[in-house]
């Protein structure tokens, strides 16, 4: 990780180094709520069973459509099923197949980014496009094009997602590998007869992973925005998987006398996209070597 | 510039090209079998044999490829297997023109109210207003279009009873009706698209106020109003075209959600009942559509750049 040079560091103004000695914590506070907020869906999503009041996937037909009340927080559906005991378990999906998904983008685009940006001439200029191609899809249509191949399942939507999330990944390692190639280390490296698949294990492969760890905790709230779509629309996780996005949409018939059966899903879908994208943009601008550069 | 115009033209159909061989070999690999489907539960081998040779299905991938690309160049689509109507009228005279239309509409209010609101918080910088148009920015590209939508339905439509539930006028016959049907999809959809304009025309502008151009233009005694809005704005025109040409696609899976959520005739409604009627030629039609609207308009906007920049003119 010797991409930042020793200049850099000390062309650094003295009061960003002091506030750089601040914790990243105090400095940001709204990133340190959003942390707490998503910590606290990764504990609820772990611990599910113990947290639920009820059996997320119980009927009961006494309790059909409630409005919140003490003995169910959110209320019941349309089967009588405990809304809040739901949005718990909804919780480990979303988790599930965001960070699954996006695991799966990251590894692809590693693969077609480092063979785009380590070959030359023609295959590379192919390659390219190849990536222009999938970009061309926006990665929900990808995702639903993937869906009509695989078919419905939480499986199914983990592949179909991760796969819908290559390209983007792919470009920006691209990019990444493109600034590295040219750096002395490598020249060096190579003069040193290393043999070329250690220069790129040991010489590229680390300057990239580290920007493209940075891209993965951004990208995990992509990812669950596009699987609750998928189950929004109806062709994503099947019933009566306590899916967010599923349980929108079974809401969204009743909205008119029952408005909570979409609206505390949709709620807790909404606040976690919200905390994920402050601690992204956070981590971003801490983390990312470019940024940092910049300012 | 004409040879480099021309050398993008050029990529581009190199793109389109990976883009319909990967739509049609992918749903070449689809599981499940047309033909049992179109025939049903009860069917004779002469019968699904006939039917496999007419529709070409007996054919190797690569003949079957370029058939296929003939004919959807000549705007024969094949026929919906479940609907049993011309894919290229249901899908290209009907479906595309109703996401069009909710597209270019969210998109012409979102430049309509984000762009005022991005150089206002420019102008206001670190101010409360500034602060509240950055929380609202935040949420608005963070929230769930679908949510936005069904709560939007709650609230107006439900609650106030001031616009229709749901369903679709085209503008194009009916104005006035068609925009009234049209303004909570519009606002759902657009919701994103302001908050990221906003976001977007505040960050370029304070760059671009900082520009010697900026001073000279204050030195010369110009009113504020002119500063900001004739020689700053007129410079964001540029990274706002391109941020909107990439995020086209963000725009487009948009309108699939809410198509479905206000139950619009468009191509998100068509992709997911042929995703649930595993009508793979279907999914290829909005595939193919997308992709070349992406394609098209982002060809576009790398073209647009020397009208846009007078300083790309020169350039040979």
């Amino acid at each position: 990780m010797s991409i930042q040079t020793p200049e850099a560091s000390v062309a650094l103004p003295a009061k960003a180094l002091a506030s750089k000695r601040r914790s990243l914590f105090i400095r940001r506070p709204f990133f340190t709520i959003a942390l707490i907020v998503a910590v606290g869906y990764v504990l609820a999503a772990l611990f599910a069973p113990y947290v639920a009041p009820f059996d997320p996937v119980k009927q009961d037909f006494n309790v059909m459509m409630q409005p919140p009340t003490s003995a169910h927080l959110m209320g019941t559906d349309s089967y009588g099923q405990d809304i809040l005991s739901r949005v718990i378990f909804g919780a480990r999906y979303a988790l599930i197949i965001g960070i699954f998904s996006v695991m799966i983008g990251a590894v692809g685009g590693l693969i077609i980014g480092l063979a785009a940006g380590l070959s030359g001439g023609w295959s590379e200029w192919a390659l390219m496009r190849l990536i222009d191609a999938i970009l061309a899809l926006p990665s929900l249509i990808l995702a639903v094009a993937f869906i009509a191949i695989l078919g419905q399942g939480v499986d199914k939507v983990v592949i179909a997602v991760g796969l819908s999330m290559i390209g983007p990944f792919a470009r920006t390692v691209r990019s990444d590998v493109m600034q590295v190639r040219i750096q002395l280390f490598i020249e060096a490296a190579q003069l040193m007869s290393i043999s070329y698949l250690r220069v790129i294990l040991r010489h590229i492969l680390p300057n990239v992973i580290f920007p493209l760890a940075v891209q993965v905790t951004i990208r995990v709230s992509e990812a669950i925005l596009v699987s609750s779509s998928l189950s929004f629309l109806g062709i994503g996780v099947t019933p009566p998987t306590p899916d967010w996005g599923l349980m929108i949409a079974e809401g969204r018939g009743f909205v008119s006398f029952a408005p909570w059966m979409s609206a505390m899903p949709g709620f807790a879908l909404a606040f976690l996209l919200i905390a994920l994208s402050i601690v992204g943009d956070g981590v971003r601008e801490e983390f990312d070597p470019k940024l940092r550069r910049d300012t | 510039m004409l040879l480099k115009a021309l050398g993008k033209i050029a990529q581009t159909f190199v793109v389109l090209f990976f883009v319909s061989v990967a739509s049609f070999g992918l749903l070449k690999l689809a599981p499940g079998d047309p033909i049992q489907i179109m025939l049903g539960s009860e069917y004779s081998q002469a019968s699904y044999d006939s039917l496999k040779a007419e529709l070409g299905l007996d054919q190797p991938f690569l003949v079957q490829y370029a058939d296929w690309a003939v004919q959807f160049v000549q705007g024969d689509w094949g026929t919906s297997y479940v609907a049993r109507a011309e894919i290229f009228t249901y899908a290209f005279k009907e479906a595309l023109p109703v996401t069009l239309t909710l597209a270019s509409f969210s998109l012409l209010f979102a430049i309509l109210v984000g762009v005022p609101l991005g150089v206002l918080s420019a102008i206001k910088k670190d101010t409360i207003f500034d602060a509240g148009s950055a929380v609202l920015a935040l949420t608005g590209t963070a929230f769930p279009s679908f949510l936005l939508g069904i709560l939007l339905i709650w609230f107006f439509a439900v609650k106030l009873q001031l616009f229709p539930v749901m369903g679709y006028v085209s503008p194009w016959e009916n104005f006035r009706l068609g925009i009234y049907h049209m303004i909570l999809p519009g606002l759902t959809l657009s919701t994103y698209f302001i908050a990221m304009i906003t976001r977007l025309t505040r960050a370029t502008l304070i760059e671009v106020l900082d520009q010697p151009y900026i001073a000279a233009a204050r030195a010369r005694g110009e009113p504020n109003w002119r500063v900001v809005w004739v020689h700053g704005v007129r410079n964001i025109a540029m990274p706002l075209v391109t941020i909107l040409g990439l995020q086209l696609g963000v725009l487009l899976q948009g309108t699939v959600l809410t198509e479905t959520v206000f139950n619009l005739p468009g191509v998100g409604q068509m992709l997911t009942s042929a995703v649930l009627g595993r009508e793979y030629l279907v999914v290829q039609a909005g595939v193919m559509m997308t992709a070349t609207l992406f394609i098209g308009v982002n060809l576009l906007v790398d073209l647009s750049y020397p009208f846009l920049d007078p300083r790309l003119r020169s350039r040979k």
